[in-house]
């Protein structure tokens, strides 16, 4: 005779049907989509939202990132908000009840080059102004900090150095979506998944409801969140982004014994690698070059970082690959977000975040959530809007984004 | 690997060559002459279609010459390469590779 099966896990949000019409209508359930619905309901007491998710809950970007936090970009404009955000993060685990084990052990840049080493101090005095916690660390300095690198001058490019910001760390990038998504909804947001928007209804140039594959859904205002689809949406929506869509893969080893104790992203030989809580390696590198939505790029590119890994880290030779997988990363010219108004009234736009989105999520959120609240920006998102585009006020994060464009 | 056809050397690996971006993109002929939003969309603003797109390759480790490609960045599959100055051609109606 068949077993009943246990009981089902609570589930973390409602899975309501969509209302004729809201106050507010996001349109992607990623990190930064959810987080701007909970930022909406908690900072502006707006809760009449439905966040729209053609696929399932944060199953985009928020999936699939090397879960990297940290602060340390170059410019005022950048370092305000990724601070911002930061700040947030270290509060988030108690204020949305949920440890998505947040581990604050350290981000190192390294240093292989000369111009490496200049622009590395020169970042380094830069947060400091900012008050942003960063040090320079020398090759020993490094070694005693990340005891399995390879600090020896035989290889091509040697370690002479690296920034360090000890707030750095990483999270378990699914509890930060679903810690987001069971707050929001407890709050009175719609999570509205396998709902995809196919178009934008108008009244004269101000947005006033969506077509979705499940409706027509009326509203006040529209938030677009997803990243890589913006253009998809903008073009529905009858603008233009300075966005174009890659591919960027990561990947995963087999679970290891703890040897990896902190987060080391290296530009010059080009990987970045955390060890997860569970044990995994968990790695990233750069973009594959051509524009795609395949959430699948080249096997070369993995091969390149697995050389960059094993030269940097010996030990990890022993390692297995387990899994790759792909995202779709929006990219700007100048690495920075889009956090702004567009040409239609009343529909607004966070996209551009590329290669860097995971450590914006409450930042991206509490500003988008302000953004869309009042109509205007706030302060830390202000530069950020699609008029740099215009004014040519750009504001270039290549090195601090730290991944290959 | 994407298997890219070279309109001069024959079919060759994706790492022989270095991607260009969207093809058929004018230089402005008067840049002088045009309005900050003009000069901005014409360095900052490009097509990004999910599906067929018009783009530029050059073959770095062969002949070394630009061409175009018409490829559907979703499923990544080339449909038309031509040379520089040649038309984009026209394609049939994109058959659906998936469900």
């Amino acid at each position: 005779m068949a077993q009943a099966l246990p009981d089902h896990p609570d589930f973390l949000w409602r899975n309501p049907e969509p209302k004729p019409s809201y106050d507010v209508v996001i349109v992607g359930a990623g990190g930064h989509g959810l987080a701007t619905a909970y930022y909406l309901a908690q900072n502006h007491g707006i809760t009449n939202i439905a966040v729209l998710e053609r696929g399932w809950l944060a199953g985009g970007n928020m999936a699939r990132n090397t879960a990297i936090i940290r602060s340390n970009y170059l410019w005022d404009e950048s370092s305000a908000i990724y601070e911002h955000s930061l700040k947030l993060w270290e509060g988030l685990p108690a204020e949305l009840e949920y440890d998505f084990l947040f581990s604050q052990r350290g981000v190192m840049n390294l240093a292989h080059t000369l111009q490496d080493v200049r622009e590395s101090v020169r970042r380094v005095s830069a947060n400091r102004l900012n008050g942003i916690d960063a040090e320079f660390l020398d090759p020993q300095q490094v070694k005693e900090l990340c005891p399995i690198i390879n600090i020896r001058d035989n290889i091509r490019y040697p370690v002479l150095g690296a920034t360090f910001q000890p707030r750095g760390g990483i999270a378990k990038h699914d509890h930060v979506a679903w810690a987001f998504a069971r707050k929001a909804d407890e709050l009175g947001v719609d999570l509205i998944q396998n709902c995809e928007v196919t178009g934008f209804v108008k009244d004269g140039n101000r947005v006033i409801g969506v077509e979705t594959t499940r409706g027509r859904i009326a509203t006040e205002k529209v938030g677009l969140s997803a990243a890589g689809h913006s253009s998809v949406l903008a073009k529905l929506a009858g603008f233009d982004l300075p966005i174009q869509s890659h591919p960027l893969q990561a990947l995963v080893s087999e679970l290891h014994q703890p040897v990896h104790p902190t987060v080391v992203m290296s530009n010059h030989v080009h990987v970045y690698v955390s060890q997860a809580h569970k044990g995994e390696l968990v790695m990233g590198a750069g973009i594959d070059s051509y524009n795609g939505y395949g959430q699948r790029g080249g096997f070369h590119v993995i091969e390149h970082q697995m050389a960059a890994a094993v030269e940097l880290f010996p030990i990890f030779a022993r390692a297995h690959l387990l899994r790759t997988w792909g995202g779709i990363v929006d990219v700007t010219l100048d690495a920075s977000p889009i956090v702004s108004k567009t040409p239609v009234d009343n529909l607004y736009v966070n996209c551009g975040w590329g290669t860097g989105g995971f450590k914006g999520t409450p930042g991206a959120g509490w500003t988008f959530a302000h953004t869309i609240a009042t109509g205007e920006a706030h302060a830390l998102n202000a530069a950020f809007s699609l008029e740099r585009f215009v004014s040519g006020a750009l504001i270039d994060e290549h090195g601090a984004a730290g991944v290959a464009h | 690997m994407i298997l890219i056809e070279c309109p001069y050397c024959g079919p060759r690996d994706e790492t022989e060559y270095h991607y260009g971006g969207e093809a058929h993109v004018a230089y402005p002929e008067n840049p002088n002459a045009l309005t900050d939003e003009e000069w901005g969309r014409y360095l900052f603003y490009r097509q990004n279609p999910k599906g067929r797109f018009a783009e530029r390759w050059v073959h770095s480790a062969g002949c070394r010459k630009w061409f175009n490609v018409v490829r559907d960045t979703a499923t990544y599959r080339i449909e038309a390469v031509y040379r520089v100055g040649e038309p984009r051609p026209t394609l049939p109606a994109a058959e659906r590779l998936r469900p």
